[in-house]
């Protein structure tokens, strides 16, 4: 046993990515599907006031609201800021300014964004005008932005019935986060004996028990586990189940199904891991089977466990493991 | 307003707010601030009727992290537990009203918030309206600087107003051995304008927690109890072009219901992370300068992101613990431009 070093904290990258799809109700239907065709619709609200984007319900009341308006493709903007350095994914890629703008005939401000020449030629009060994305989806987006456009502003808000052909009813809105992940002290000194093919946990100084992998804390006693223990190579099967889907992860793509995945204590943990067993037909893997991981050439992780070939544990050795 | 039980924050504490933290995982970050918290009052995790906790999955770009952090509360044998993906002030509101009801006498409430594995600007995007406004990007400082420009358009502040904000804030950090950011800075560069690097919060990683305690169980945990008088949460539409930016409503009404307006406060913990947004606080809560605003540097010296709210209750706390305070005003928000607001209002005992 000895003291857990610091090891090179780890990182790598980390790539959250997730396509959502949402269906629009009636109101955010029209509006989008509005967009497309080069109309802005808004919602009038109970006294009057018309709400551009719309919504389904009022803000102030929390009546349900459908009644459509159309409004101007010219507007003014009430507040604006300047941006220099635009972001990924954001409307403009040369320096723009965020503005909210009240359309003509809306008593509300859509946000969104103003190509202008620099800082010094915006101004709340100024007039603008949408320009329409060349292709168009049904999306906020189909407004590629606004542009300065000297008009007088009008106050015509004319009802609109909110029927269109072929109406959007969902979008697909991408996303995508990119993250340095550290794993911290605990799970860097675990990764690194991983590529010395051991395996180490730490140790409470408490209760005694060696959890594996470590997270840096005892969860029975609330205090950092500072003690490194190798532990295993063999271990033997508490539980498992049998996988008969195979999954469209590529890192599986070459495992065929059925196959079985397991918790496995690792002699001289007190917490299990899981792993895929290998080596031994499916239906034979049983509770209590011992088990030793088998490596393969650049991997990180045991590709697999396999059985050892010793008798099978006894149900109490490993009973409080499950 | 009277409430059917006394409760209390009886204890505080906070790690030091750094830009990076990559050596230390949610859990090793958050332990060493929950055992100082217990070890002020002498409770052990065993002792606690309940414990809350708020974070959120997105700055960390895992799912479920919060059950990672919980191995470092002792949630063995089983404990009663909550999480917000919230900032911890309303973590906090959880556990007051968990109190309140008599379903304990303590709480353990903490929060966490680690910013540096991913870019924040953008992570906060996603709590926008997925429909019409997260598909632009707005990050949270350009969302911020619309509302310091209408600020500035309605004669409430201008540049050099704010510039005084972000100086005095960490000017008054200097004896906040926590804060990220420390001692005058120059204005800087626009980040998005009308706000300057000055006027934006430090990115950085923290965690805090605090201790309740309802009536007698609070006097004898602590020499001056901050007892929670009043608390309330309120919020305004999401789009931000329904609302006036210039002013913030539902602080205002959250702090009425709080019983902010019966008696003059000394002093105010906001949390504002933009210097514009202090101005909005600081008039929807009628604050003038008799009113101590900030001592800590507030979140322009250190904004913990889920964590910073929760700070401005503890650091209230901590003034009257200490007796620096005797009727204490605590804000904490959420959202783009104020858009949720809690405030707390906290006392000690007549000396």
């Amino acid at each position: 046993m000895t003291a857990a070093p610091s090891p090179e904290v780890l990182k790598a990258p980390l790539v959250v990515e997730f396509p959502f799809t949402r269906s629009l109700g009636p109101v955010q239907s029209a509006f989008l599907t509005g967009l497309r065709e080069r109309t802005v619709l808004g919602v009038t609200t109970g006294d009057g006031k018309v709400l551009v984007p719309p919504v389904e319900y009022d803000p102030v009341t929390a009546e349900e609201i459908r009644d459509l308006v159309e409004v101007g493709a010219t507007g003014t903007v009430t507040t604006w800021a300047w941006n220099p350095d635009p972001r990924r994914d954001q409307p403009l890629t040369t320096p723009f300014a965020w503005v909210l703008v009240k359309l003509d005939g809306a008593d509300t401000g859509l946000l969104h964004v103003l190509d202008a020449p620099g800082p010094d030629a915006v101004r709340s009060g100024m007039r603008v005008r949408i320009r329409w994305a060349a292709e168009r989806t049904g999306a906020i987006t189909d407004i590629a932005c606004f542009e300065p456009y000297e008009s007088e502003p009008t106050a015509a808000a004319g009802r609109h019935s909110g029927a269109f052909d072929d109406a959007v009813t969902g979008i697909v809105t991408p996303a995508r986060l990119d993250y340095t992940y550290s794993p911290g002290r605990a799970q860097s000194a675990y990764i690194h004996a991983l590529a010395g093919r051991k395996t180490v946990g730490e140790s409470c100084p408490s209760c005694r028990k060696v959890y594996v992998p470590p997270r840096g804390a005892c969860p029975t006693c609330g205090i950092a586990t500072t003690e490194q223990v190798e532990v295993g190579p063999r271990g033997t099967v508490t539980t498992y189940c049998i996988v008969n889907i195979k999954a469209a992860h590529t890192a599986n793509l070459d495992i065929e199904v059925p196959y079985v995945y397991a918790h496995i204590a690792l002699d001289g943990a007190d917490l299990a891991l899981h792993g895929r067993i290998g080596g031994i037909p499916y239906d034979q893997v049983r509770m209590g089977l011992r088990v030793e991981p088998v490596w393969t050439e650049g991997s990180r992780h045991p590709d697999h466990y396999r059985p050892t070939g010793e008798p099978d544990a006894d149900y109490d050795a490993y009973k409080e493991l499950l | 307003m009277r409430h059917a039980r006394d409760v209390a924050i009886v204890a505080f504490a906070q790690t030091d707010t750094l830009r990076r933290t990559d050596e230390l995982s949610e859990v090793e970050m958050v332990m060493p601030v929950l055992h100082d918290v217990l070890r002020r009052t002498g409770l052990k995790a065993g002792d606690i009727g309940f414990t809350c906790s708020g974070s959120s999955d997105y700055l960390a770009g895992r799912a479920f992290s919060f059950t990672m952090a919980l191995d470092g509360v002792g949630a063995w044998p089983p404990i009663s537990e909550s999480h917000v993906e919230m900032d911890g002030a309303w973590a906090l509101y959880e556990a007051w009203v968990k109190i309140l009801t008599g379903e304990a006498d303590t709480a353990l409430v903490y929060a966490y918030g680690k910013s540096s594995p991913g870019e924040v600007r953008d992570v906060l995007t996603r709590q926008l309206d997925p429909y019409y406004v997260a598909p632009l990007w707005p990050d949270a400082v350009a969302l911020a600087a619309l509302q310091a420009q209408a600020l500035i358009d309605a004669g409430s502040a201008d540049e050099p107003a704010l510039a005084a904000v972000a100086a005095r804030s960490r000017t008054d950090a200097e004896s906040n051995p926590h804060a990220q950011l420390k001692g005058e800075v120059p204005p800087g560069e626009y980040l998005v304008r009308p706000l300057r690097s000055g006027d934006c919060p430090p990115v950085g990683d923290g965690a805090a927690a605090v201790i309740l305690a309802a009536g007698d169980r609070a006097r004898a945990l602590c020499e001056r109890p901050a007892w929670i008088r009043g608390m309330d949460h309120r919020i305004e539409p999401h789009s931000l072009g329904v609302r006036d930016l210039t002013d913030s409503p539902s602080t205002r009404l959250a702090a009425e219901r709080a019983g902010a307006f019966e008696r003059p406060v000394d002093t105010a913990e906001l949390h504002a992370p933009f210097s514009s947004q202090e101005v909005v606080l600081r008039a929807a809560l009628n604050l003038d300068d008799t009113v101590r605003v900030n001592p800590s540097g507030g979140a322009l010296a250190a904004n913990p992101v889920m964590a910073a709210g929760l700070i401005r209750l503890g650091e209230a706390a901590a003034r009257i613990h200490r007796g620096e305070s005797d009727r204490a005003l605590a804000h904490a928000t959420s959202g783009p431009c104020l858009q949720q607001n809690l405030v707390a209002v906290l006392e000690g005992d007549a000396r």
